[in-house]
């Protein structure tokens, strides 16, 4: 009987304190500065004022009529988001997972483009094309079907709801697509001898196996909806339609970052949290009750189903959807980037490429540029270094309260953005031992180590779980230190998975928004930030130069994970 | 000498579902140098327990270890040394090659942790691959490599320091029967080479007793029997000795006016010496292929043939006595058919007291 574990504690040679030890604190230490303090101060400021229990503020802020909206339109969104988005990813998922449309490899590379592009660039562009008032798109419908009204508005709840699902349907997609292609294609071909037709089998077998996929899916989607910040933010403002997210922000900033503000957002915070905790504890019912093992790991080759006479109208709808999620906002702005001014038709006579000198001559953009670079790679550097520690320590020295210490790490998972600045500010800002940080670019990468921790950790353990203990058991037979152990062997094994865990924190973190807006000084904007400003500034052909600039460098970085990832042995 | 000594080592582990569990019961052992000394038992017996315990990977919650004359383990003085300051070889079973370096880099490790210099490090290797028989293959990585070459490479790795003691953990049970069969030779030509101590930990009894010059059998966390391989199988102390070490014929028996009857049938005697200090019911114990069948009307106990199996080297015949069932084993020339009578005979039959 083989066990690993506990006694691996003192195996280090009966010191107190090895390293399995010094790794240990260090991770606690860690936790504590990202997440322990900054949820702490969070909940302490709702509820208390000047050191007394005082829920005056929290009952304020649920009486003022304004919240209870951006309340009721937050479930609204989210709602229609999660019903729309998940119709779409398990129909697109079941078209290219089980059917035999053409183009499949291609449309399944097309179709998870959304997840790298940024959303709150895609509300900019579809804001451009379909803004009540001024949207090339409404411009053009009403000139050529001589209408007098604008036919579409985008800045409506409908256009936040069409715009987050184009973003957040890959979530279902991905899962749909791939349990399909893993399930046992001899499921579906008893029922078909058992005398059930192609309809019946999809209804009363294919449906219910996949799911738990679907329903995982929706979750994710629900939950990025709740604390979504960025589409909101662009299509809602104008038209005063806030969500809980947006409100916080609006609040905060009316009153110019104030103490006072501040504490409204705490307490509305905490109303997000509430309704996110709701949302989690749907998902633990909902999928805790089902458990099935028929979606098995090998690839068993399926063969597809036959669309026959709707192979084409159905790979046509594929290819419109594409356009619309991906194509259309990409296009808009990068050619409202080259307008001479906004408003001007988009015909080549109107373009230069001045915009993208303007925007290195206006303030603080070249500046923008570095400071996402240098907070992100710092973030991606610190939390694939923290998250492989902690995985570490989890899965393999297994200290007393290894548990805890992994919910610390995947807690502010769970947490919007939003709620996370707010609980970084109060306890960054002199909140704690006079220490602040405030519009410092360090307040902001606190915020970026606690959002992005968990995808390093996660990316960590999976891949110490492939490497089997006794790799390293054999190196300390061999006469190596623990030390040098794992130097030697584990580190150059899970090499690989640290290096995409950084990409996968590097690149979410150049398009962050959602904490930065709340956390920028005037001289730490980041990228998003500085897109939102000069956009809220009015200088709309900058803003979507600088996008498309944004753009460029998130596919330049992902083309050099897919090289990386690809030339990679395999160990 | 003796190489290795277990004196009192125990090892508890607290489990979430069954609280405290004692996976090593007070061990008592003796490795001489120079002898190849077996674990066996079913897993969760203890055995990979006993061999962490003294690669010091794992401390023990009682007892001390003292390998080559110097104690390694002391649980009363809060001593282990940590494995590497050990001087141990060890094979694991999965082979725990390092699949991100060659076989050269893998073999040469343990020189590289001694700092070894360059010459006398390509040197030891050259030799340790040698004696594997790996020779050639020094840049190829393990993925390229089968399951019984990266094997030779684990061995190669634990013998190139040339330690005193190697320590072997199922190293045999992930190749095919063939290549098992050929690497316990192996392992047994290298252990007599380089005088070797080895502890070899394993699960299957032909390979104990292929291998080893003593073994131990051990179930549940305690010792059962030590001693060589003859000694345990001709004269086990238990019946879970005589049924580990071989297919094994269980029959519990009545004792009346000093004959045997087979639980069920008080009308015919089994053709069994008894002995005199035999109780009233008792259990005795005989294999497959010492059990002796031949026609009705001959010789023995009169029963019949419930199902013939025709296997490769043997026929198999499950044969009813009283309310049990014998498995014989016969050349297939002796051939029964399916209901016909005939009369059972057994050779050294040994006893136990009653067990149900």
């Amino acid at each position: 009987m083989k066990r690993y574990g506990r006694d691996r504690m003192s195996a280090g040679g009966g010191l107190l304190f090895g390293i399995d030890g010094v790794m240990t604190a260090l991770c606690y230490l860690f936790l504590l500065i990202v997440v322990v303090i900054p949820v702490v101060s969070l909940g302490y400021h709702a509820f208390f004022y000047e050191g007394r229990f005082d829920p005056s503020l929290f009952a304020a802020q649920i009486a003022e009529p304004a919240n209870r909206a951006a309340l009721w339109n937050t479930l609204k969104i989210a709602f229609w988001v999660t019903l729309f988005g998940t119709a779409a990813g398990t129909f697109f998922g079941w078209l290219l997972g089980r059917s035999d449309i053409p183009a499949k490899g291609l449309m399944r590379a097309m179709f998870s483009i959304p997840y790298m592009f940024p959303p709150f660039l895609g509300a900019m562009a579809w804001d451009l094309l379909l803004n009540g008032r001024s949207g090339y798109l409404n411009k053009f419908l009403m000139s050529a079907f001589h209408l007098s009204s604008a036919p579409f508005n985008i800045n409506s709840v409908g256009g936040i709801v069409f715009v987050e699902c184009s973003y957040y349907f890959p979530f279902v997609f991905m899962q749909v697509a791939s349990a399909l292609e893993r399930m046992d294609p001899t499921l579906e071909e008893s029922a078909r001898i058992a005398g059930a037709g192609r309809l019946e089998v999809f209804r009363r077998v294919t449906l219910p196996l996949i799911l738990p996929a679907v329903s995982s899916g929706a979750l994710l989607i629900l939950i990025a909806s709740l604390a979504h910040f960025g589409v909101p933010s662009i299509l809602g403002f104008s038209q005063g339609i806030y969500t809980l997210p947006t409100r916080i922000y609006a609040v905060i900033s009316r009153t110019g970052g104030s103490f006072e503000g501040i504490r409204s957002g705490a307490a509305l915070s905490i109303v997000l949290v509430a309704v996110m905790a709701v949302a989690f504890m749907i998902q633990k019912k909902a999928i805790g009750s089902r458990g099935y093992d028929v979606i098995r790991g090998k690839s068993m080759n399926p063969s597809p189903v036959r669309l026959r006479g709707a192979r084409i109208p159905l790979f046509i709808l594929c290819i419109v959807s594409l356009v619309f999620t991906v194509v259309v906002p990409l296009v808009m702005i990068f050619l409202v980037s080259l307008v001479r001014a906004y408003g001007l038709p988009l015909t080549p006579a109107n373009f230069t490429l001045k915009n993208y000198s303007r925007i290195f001559a206006a303030s603080g953009t070249a500046e923008s540029i570095k400071n996402s670079l240098f907070v992100s790679a710092a973030a991606g550097v610190l939390c694939m270094i923290m998250g492989t520690l902690i995985a570490y320590v989890v899965r393999r020295i297994r200290p007393r309260g290894k548990g805890i210490l992994e919910a610390l790490a995947m807690l502010p998972y769970s947490l919007p953005g939003t709620v996370l600045a707010i609980g970084v500010i109060l306890a960054w800002s002199g909140g704690f031992f006079g220490i602040s940080l405030y519009n410092t670019i360090w307040i902001i990468l606190i915020a970026y180590l606690a959002r992005y921790l968990s995808f390093a950790l996660q990316s960590s353990s999976a891949a110490l779980l492939q490497i089997h203990p006794s790799l390293e058991d054999a190196a300390r037979s061999c006469g190596a230190s623990h030390a040098q152990s794992i130097l030697d062997v584990t580190l150059p094994l899970i090499r690989p998975a640290m290096v995409s865990g950084f990409f996968l924190i590097f690149l979410p973190a150049m398009r962050e928004v959602t904490t930065s807006i709340l956390l920028y000084g005037p001289y730490t904007r980041t990228l998003g930030v500085q897109i939102y400003s000069l956009r809220d500034a009015g200088m709309i052909p900058q803003a979507a130069a600088l996008g498309s600039i944004a753009i460029v460098i998130i596919v330049v970085c992902n083309a050099v994970v897919t090289q990386i990832t690809k030339d990679r042995k395999g160990v | 000498m003796d190489q290795i000594v277990l004196r009192n080592i125990t090892k508890r582990f607290a489990t979430r579902t069954m609280g405290d569990v004692t996976a090593v019961d007070h061990f008592n052992l003796s490795v001489r140098e120079g002898e190849c000394f077996s674990f066996l038992g079913p897993s969760g017996c203890g055995k990979s327990t006993t061999l962490r315990l003294i690669a010091g990977f794992e401390e023990p919650s009682e007892g001390e270890i003292e390998i080559g004359g110097r104690p390694v383990s002391v649980s009363s003085q809060n001593l282990c040394v940590p494995p590497e300051e050990r001087g141990l070889g060890m094979v694991f079973q999965s082979y725990a090659v390092w699949p991100h370096m060659n076989v050269f880099e893998n073999v040469a490790f343990p020189l590289r942790i001694q700092k070894t210099g360059r010459e006398e490090t390509g040197r030891r290797v050259k030799e340790a691959l040698e004696h594997v028989g790996l020779s050639g293959l020094e840049s190829r990585f393990p993925a390229d490599l089968s399951g019984g070459q990266q094997q030779r490479i684990a061995l190669a790795r634990a013998i190139v320091t040339r330690p005193k003691t190697l320590l072997l953990d199922e190293p045999l049970s992930n190749l095919d029967p063939m290549l098992r069969e050929s690497m316990r030779f192996e392992i047994r030509k290298l252990q007599k080479k380089l005088n070797l101590t080895v502890i070899f930990v394993t699960h299957d009894q032909a390979e104990a007793m292929a291998v080893s010059d003593r073994m131990m059998v051990c179930d549940m966390g305690k010792i059962i029997q030590t001693g060589t391989p003859e000694e345990l199988y001709n004269r086990p102390n238990s019946r879970f000795v005589y049924g580990f070490l071989g297919e094994s014929d269980f029959l519990n028996v009545v004792i009346k006016d000093g004959k045997a009857y087979a639980e069920g049938d008080l009308d015919h005697a089994l053709p069994i010496p008894v002995p005199s200090d035999a109780k009233e019911r008792m259990t005795v114990a005989t294999r497959p292929n010492l059990i002796g069948l031949s026609g009705p009307g001959e010789d023995g106990y009169p029963s019949h043939i419930e199902k013939r199996i025709f296997l490769p080297d043997s026929t198999e015949y499950l044969v009813p006595a009283g309310g049990q069932i014998l498995k014989v084993r016969t050349p297939h020339r002796v051939l029964f058919s399916e209901g016909e009578a005939c009369a059972v005979r057994f050779a050294a039959p040994v006893w136990f007291p009653y067990e149900d």
